[in-house]
């Protein structure tokens, strides 16, 4: 009996505590559907009342002169251009450093660890000089070019999983007469499909998310992202109506959310692999 | 006849050698061309008076005198980061350890506590959730509300440059999850045998998280220590979206990649903001060998590799 509440008393105090860490989504998702002017009258009730589709209706209009899937289609370019890059060239880095040997070694992978807590503040100045020098501002590039490079988050995530690979089976094709190209190729990237998928998903989430890269990169409203799109709608908060601004930030979570739940196997592992933060 | 061999093996080492950077060449381009040039290229600028525009002027030190000497707002963005990093990194590290224990448990609902407590960090570091975070904390947003509802008075958020700076402390450690699913993997590895033995022995709850627990957990404790602390240094968007950009009120939260963003790209300071990333680039290598060192009397690691048979 004892046993029985103390296990009732736990799910309480966990269930609860889950619950209010996710109040803040619920209460955005819900006022999404509320009338602009009874948001923060109401702001104590989730429930909507009158429940109105208004405000996705109103935002869904856009924002700048420019309808609001423009913005999702511009960031679902910079997501998928930027991911293909980060997981095939983070991949092709990871086998090499888990896998072949070669004078060096050792001096490029600490030197990829250390770049791993550079400061990106450091590097954000003279970047933009070097991409403004190329031409590049007010395109995609300053932002995608980059992760054809080899992320060192992901690297080091594949390469943790590649070393659960045993070796004999690089030994076993290297004798059936397979170069380490066709070794990689063939052999090793089926098998680290997980990992590359981890690799994807977090790619998927910091592209989707980021703000400062197309603050910096990206000023013509045709090129705007979803995350300047809201910046927008906040910075026009007094004129306009919370409603609208509110229901886009909740389809601006949509795919993120919908990723999360279908693939959270994925990024749990990549997380508990690397013992990295995500 | 051995020559010939000595060189067929030259050869082979050569062919291998060529391999290797072949298959590591996008990492050492991209870091040449994206950071080590670029941190390089930083360090120049920071000597010199720069707007984009016209080329740079070396000005020798005078950027980094300003900043110590002359600049209020530089000391008060460096005030409020250091307060901001301290109290956000070891309440988010406590929180994410505390709920980590909690789920370190076999229920089957874990699987479904877990994924709501991961949430927040999936998507904390979008726009939209510093938006629903800056409604929450309004003057009479929901935080309000529940503080009346206690019988407290409300807090002005957005009016006092304290509180603003709290509810950004509070925004970082909602986002515990990723900690916490670390802690939770390192806490799954220390064999249960440890606990029974201590429990025989008649140790407390408290004892055998102070003396098993925590000493297990360190190393991975230092980890995400470092790890948290460069990110929050760094941190940009929440201060950027909640306060439009201002770091208001009377610069309560101008974190310092927020002054830094706004030195370089609203008023063109290029060597002034250069010159703040190198401190930053100190200061920040230099807590992180701090760190480093202590951790030997505070970190523990097992004699045994992996401690696990």
């Amino acid at each position: 009996m004892n046993a029985r509440w103390r296990k009732a008393a736990y799910h309480l105090v966990v269930a609860g505590l889950a619950f209010l860490m996710i109040y803040p989504v619920l209460w955005l998702v819900m006022s999404s559907f509320k009338p602009s002017p009874l948001i923060f009258v109401t702001a104590h009730s989730l429930i909507p009342n009158p429940w109105i589709w208004d405000n996705y209706v109103e935002g869904w209009k856009g924002i700048g002169g420019r309808p609001f899937y423009e913005f999702i289609r511009n960031s679902a370019v910079l997501v998928v251009l930027s991911t293909i890059g980060a997981v095939l060239s983070s991949a092709v880095v990871a086998f090499g450093f888990a896998r072949l040997s070669f004078f060096g070694r050792s001096f490029w992978f600490t030197i990829m660890m250390l770049t791993m807590m550079l400061p990106h503040d450091v590097v954000m100045v003279p970047q933009y000089v070097l991409f403004a020098e190329l031409g590049w501002l007010n395109s995609f590039k300053p932002i995608v070019v980059p992760q054809y490079f080899g992320v060192p988050f992901f690297i080091f995530l594949i390469m943790q999983f590649i070393r659960t690979i045993p070796t004999e089976l690089d030994e076993a094709a290297t004798i059936d007469g397979c170069g380490k190209f066709r070794l990689f190729a063939r052999v090793i990237a089926p098998l680290i499909a997980p990992a590359m998928a981890s690799a994807a998903i977090f790619s998927f989430y910091w592209r989707w998310e980021d703000l400062i890269g197309p603050v910096l990169y990206l000023n013509k409203p045709a090129l705007y992202t979803v995350s300047i799109a809201l910046k927008l709608f906040l910075d026009a908060e007094s004129v306009s109506n919370w409603g609208a601004m509110f229901a886009m930030s909740v389809v601006s979570l949509v795919p993120v959310l919908v990723v999360f739940f279908a693939f959270q196997r994925y990024i749990v592992e990549g997380i508990s692999m690397t013992g990295l933060k995500g | 006849m051995s020559g010939n061999m000595r060189w067929r093996r030259l050869r082979r080492t050569l062919a291998e050698q060529a391999v290797g950077y072949a298959f590591v060449s996008p990492f050492i381009v991209g870091f040449l061309a994206f950071t080590l040039i670029p941190v390089a290229v930083s360090f120049y600028l920071s000597w010199t008076e720069y707007d984009v525009f016209s080329p740079p002027r070396w000005i020798g030190a005078d950027n980094y005198e300003k900043m110590f000497t002359d600049d209020p707002k530089y000391w008060k963005s460096v005030y409020v980061t250091f307060s901001y990093v301290a109290a956000s990194v070891p309440l988010r590290l406590a929180f994410a350890l505390f709920v980590a224990m909690l789920l370190n448990t076999s229920t089957r609902a874990i699987g479904v506590y877990r994924t709501v407590y991961y949430l927040p960090s999936i998507i904390g570091g979008s726009v939209a959730v510093s938006i629903m975070w800056r409604n929450l904390f309004g003057d009479d947003g929901v935080v309000n509300k529940a503080l009346q509802a206690l019988g407290l008075e409300p807090v002005r958020w957005f009016g006092d440059p304290t509180a603003a700076l709290w509810m950004l402390i509070l925004l970082s450690v909602w986002q515990f999850g990723s900690s916490m699913l670390i802690f939770l993997a390192g806490l799954k590895n220390i064999p249960s045998i440890y606990y029974e033995a201590a429990q025989v022995d008649g140790a407390g709850p408290v004892q055998r998280f102070v003396r098993i627990t925590l000493p297990l957990l360190s190393p991975i404790v230092l980890f995400n220590l470092i790890m948290q602390t460069i990110a929050a240094f760094m941190t940009f968007v929440p201060a950027y979206i909640i306060t439009k950009g201002e770091g208001s009120p009377l610069d309560g939260t101008l974190l310092y990649s927020l002054y830094l963003f706004r030195q370089a790209f609203v008023f063109s300071h290029m060597g002034y903001a250069s010159a703040m990333a190198w401190v930053m680039l100190v200061v920040v290598g230099a807590l992180t060998a701090l760190l480093f060192v202590t951790s030997r009397y505070w970190v523990h690691y097992e004699a045994k590799g992996g401690g696990r048979a």
